[in-house]
């Protein structure tokens, strides 16, 4: 792998940009790998590359049924915060912000990760409360978040209205000044090549039809559409379709698929400098480094695989943010689109080992993975190179459905889900 | 939006007046306090949450307020048949055919209108 570098950019000036590389191959799948992770999007890609560089297992491949990024790691808002309630939360999306500060180095690749701010609006006298509470439990687990008046989110945030005749009168905000956003797509992009540039194999349009078992339960390998690949570990990193993966594997998971949307806005000048939430009216907003407004809507209230939700929910987070923000009301909206995401009962994530030897599960990010991706995949990749979790994501088990030691962050995740 | 047939009220009608309720078929256990944990993970979070044919429960909230099952194709979002509580799983390989149906279009319906 070439290294990217001023210098570098210099070099190609001089010659007619005729030296770039690809930033990954498209290799053959050979007969046996030592890890097969299944699914190419950030928390796939990132497992291989840290199981590389971190574990020095490089025969790995990731297979992915469409193309590398194409599905919630391409389809998210891009917000990345860590400020949740639980110990056990607030230490793996804190180990994943980390992670985000020097990840473009790391990766020689700019994700343009921009700790702009998150700011969530409090409206009543309830999200006060909910929110402080946020802020101690953060400050004690060593997470930036503190509390604003409305004067000083207004400051923060100029387009804020925070008078009281607004429609949703602002009583003050919690802030995390660390959180922000990154480029998603650069996010695959970039482990995608520095995980090749290490030996591994990234193979696109290759679905996984079966999980294979040995004779003694454990897994044997896969069969694809191009042939059967075998390994003794499988990573199922597959988001929505975590479910139908498992079930190869006769493993029935705590989970339920529901169609997530989002928009974007025509792209503007520089009007918007933060990320903005707000639980009670659920609203979200941010504006990309393009210029568009990026909005986040909600998941629809039946189970689907169809990519797509009704126009109800769009509509409905729309009037959350013209009422917010009057200043947005005629602005037209470019695109809008969904994802599948996986929801635990207790709206936390799984990544574990299960009851099949040799298979790993990364799934259960629910409504909010991207944030996670670097943390995420990092101590995942720990969990399969050692076949033990890493103390960071130990608590986040399958089993915790049936001991009862939930993490429930159903209402405390600071966003409505 | 999905328009859902009610087979209560006997009328198509739109989403916005209907819950989702989960998973059809479900028999609430009459022993709880003697099942394993594995039988209450089995009963209480474990999904089948299926890509395709799904059997799921609904209520017409904002309407008559009453619970129904429907079968659903989980892909395309598509109602294979609505029916009422207590009743079985209906016989699907009779409800294929009519999901396969050719799609109406205008030209079919509209353009010999008189």
């Amino acid at each position: 792998m070439r290294k990217y570098s001023v210098f570098a950019v210099a070099r190609e000036a001089m010659r007619g940009h005729k030296g770039w590389e690809a930033q990954w191959t498209s290799p053959e799948p050979r007969k046996e790998y030592d890890v097969i992770i299944i699914g190419a999007g950030g928390h796939g890609l990132g497992t291989a590359y840290y199981l590389a560089k971190e574990h020095g297992i490089t025969n790995i491949a990731v297979l992915e049924k469409g193309w590398l990024g194409g599905g919630n790691t391409g389809r998210n808002t891009t917000i990345i915060r860590s400020n949740y309630l639980y110990d056990e939360s607030a230490g793996i999306y804190e180990h994943a912000l980390k992670l985000w500060d020097g990840l473009s180095q790391d990766l020689n690749y700019n994700v343009m990760y921009s700790a702009r701010g998150v700011m969530m609006l409090s409206h009543n006298i309830h999200d006060q409360q909910v929110f402080k509470r946020h802020i101690h439990a953060n400050r004690l687990n060593g997470i930036d978040n503190e509390w604003l008046t409305p004067e000083q989110a207004k400051e923060f945030c100029p387009p804020l209205d925070i008078s009281r005749s607004a429609r949703y009168p602002i009583n003050g905000a919690a802030l995390q000044r660390r959180g922000g956003t990154a480029r998603h797509d650069a996010v695959a992009w970039g482990y995608a090549r520095a995980a090749a540039a290490r030996g591994v194999h990234i193979i696109q349009n290759c679905e996984v039809t079966g999980i294979r078992r040995n004779p003694d339960g454990s897994v044997a390998g896969v069969d694809t559409n191009r042939g059967q690949i075998n390994a003794k570990k499988v990573g199922v990193v597959a988001a929505g379709h975590t479910s139908v993966l498992m079930e190869m594997a006769g493993v029935r998971m705590p989970l339920v698929s529901y169609p997530l949307q989002a928009l974007v806005s025509e792209p503007v000048k520089p009007i918007f400098p933060c990320v903005v939430m707000s639980n009670t009216v659920h609203a979200y907003i941010s504006q990309s480094d393009k210029g568009e407004l990026v909005i986040g809507a909600g998941t629809d209230q039946y189970s689907s695989y169809s990519q797509t939700g009704g126009l109800q929910i769009i509509t409905h987070t729309l009037d959350a943010i013209c009422e917010l923000f009057p200043i947005f009301r005629r602005m037209k909206m470019m695109r809008s689109w969904g994802g599948i995401v996986d929801v635990t009962p207790d709206r936390s994530p799984i990544l574990a080992k299960t009851p099949v030897q040799g298979l790993y599960v990364n799934c259960g990010w629910g409504t909010g993975g991207f944030k996670a991706t670097p943390g995420s995949a990092n101590v995942f990749a720990h969990t399969i190179a050692n076949d033990a979790p890493h103390k960071i994501n130990a608590p986040f088990t399958l089993e915790r459905f049936r001991t009862g030691r939930l993490i429930d962050e159903a209402a405390a995740a600071a966003v409505a889900h | 939006m999905l328009l859902i047939y009610c087979p209560y009220c006997e009328e198509e009608r739109s989403e916005l007046e209907f819950r989702h309720g989960g998973d059809a078929h479900i028999a609430r256990p009459t022993n709880m306090t003697e099942m394993t944990d594995e039988e209450f993970e089995a009963f209480f979070f474990l999904r089948d949450n299926v890509k395709g044919l799904t059997f799921e429960r609904w209520r017409h909230l904002n309407g008559c307020g009453r619970f129904f099952n429907a079968a659903r194709d989980t892909v395309s979002d598509k109602f294979l048949t609505t029916y009422k509580a207590g009743l079985p799983r209906p016989d699907i390989a009779t409800l294929r055919p009519a999901a396969s149906a050719p799609v109406e279009t205008y030209e079919a319906t509209e353009s010999d209108a008189k």
